[in-house]
């Protein structure tokens, strides 16, 4: 999983039916200290990420698809599984 | 597999309902030479990892067979403590 800060949402009338009514979120990767990395990618919500929050994105197809969807098999990589409270590093 | 430092741990409260009771714990990859490489990962813990320890982690889809099936999201999962760095050995032969 990686560690992002979501920054946008996408908003897509037309989308694959396996995921119609979900949110699809627009996150920058962020190191562990908070800074933003160059990688942004679009991940589907599953527990209510609002635009501002640290999260948790999962980037495998099965466990992203069962996480925002409720069933595997739709054509999603990326879903949001966690929103982050805190960091703790050594 | 690939071997990794833990560096630290992910406190979240609002997450998948599956993730619930797993530890989240920040992984730095490291190569042969026991060097940095790449960004941090968030990992689920499946073996009892704590931070500073010498771990391997496992991604794709394989990662959440040690949890239920289905149940758990994830794409990294650690599932093995090294003993030592000691315990990582390369042989300098060349064949």
């Amino acid at each position: 999983m990686i560690l992002a800060r979501v920054i946008g949402n996408i908003v897509a009338t037309q989308k694959n039916h396996r995921y119609q009514n979900a949110r699809v979120m627009l996150c920058q990767q962020i190191t562990p200290e908070g800074d933003e990395t160059s990688y942004s990618v679009l991940a589907l919500d599953s527990v209510d990420a609002g635009v501002g929050d640290t999260v948790l994105i999962v980037q495998e197809g099965w466990s992203a698809s069962t996480a925002a969807t409720g069933t595997a098999g739709a054509a999603i990589d990326s879903a949001i599984v966690g929103v982050v409270d805190r960091v703790d590093l050594l | 597999m690939q071997l990794a430092r833990v560096i630290g741990t992910v406190v979240s409260t609002v997450k998948n309902e599956s993730l619930r009771g797993r530890k989240l714990l920040v992984v730095q990859t490291i190569d042969k030479n026991l060097e940095s490489i790449g960004k941090p990962m968030v990992a689920i813990d499946a073996v009892g990892a704590g931070i500073g320890e010498l771990v391997f982690w496992c991604r794709g889809k394989e990662a959440s067979f040690p949890f239920k099936r289905e149940d758990t999201p994830t794409d990294c999962t650690i599932v093995g403590i090294v003993d030592s760095e000691q315990h990582v050995t390369r042989s300098e032969f060349k064949l």
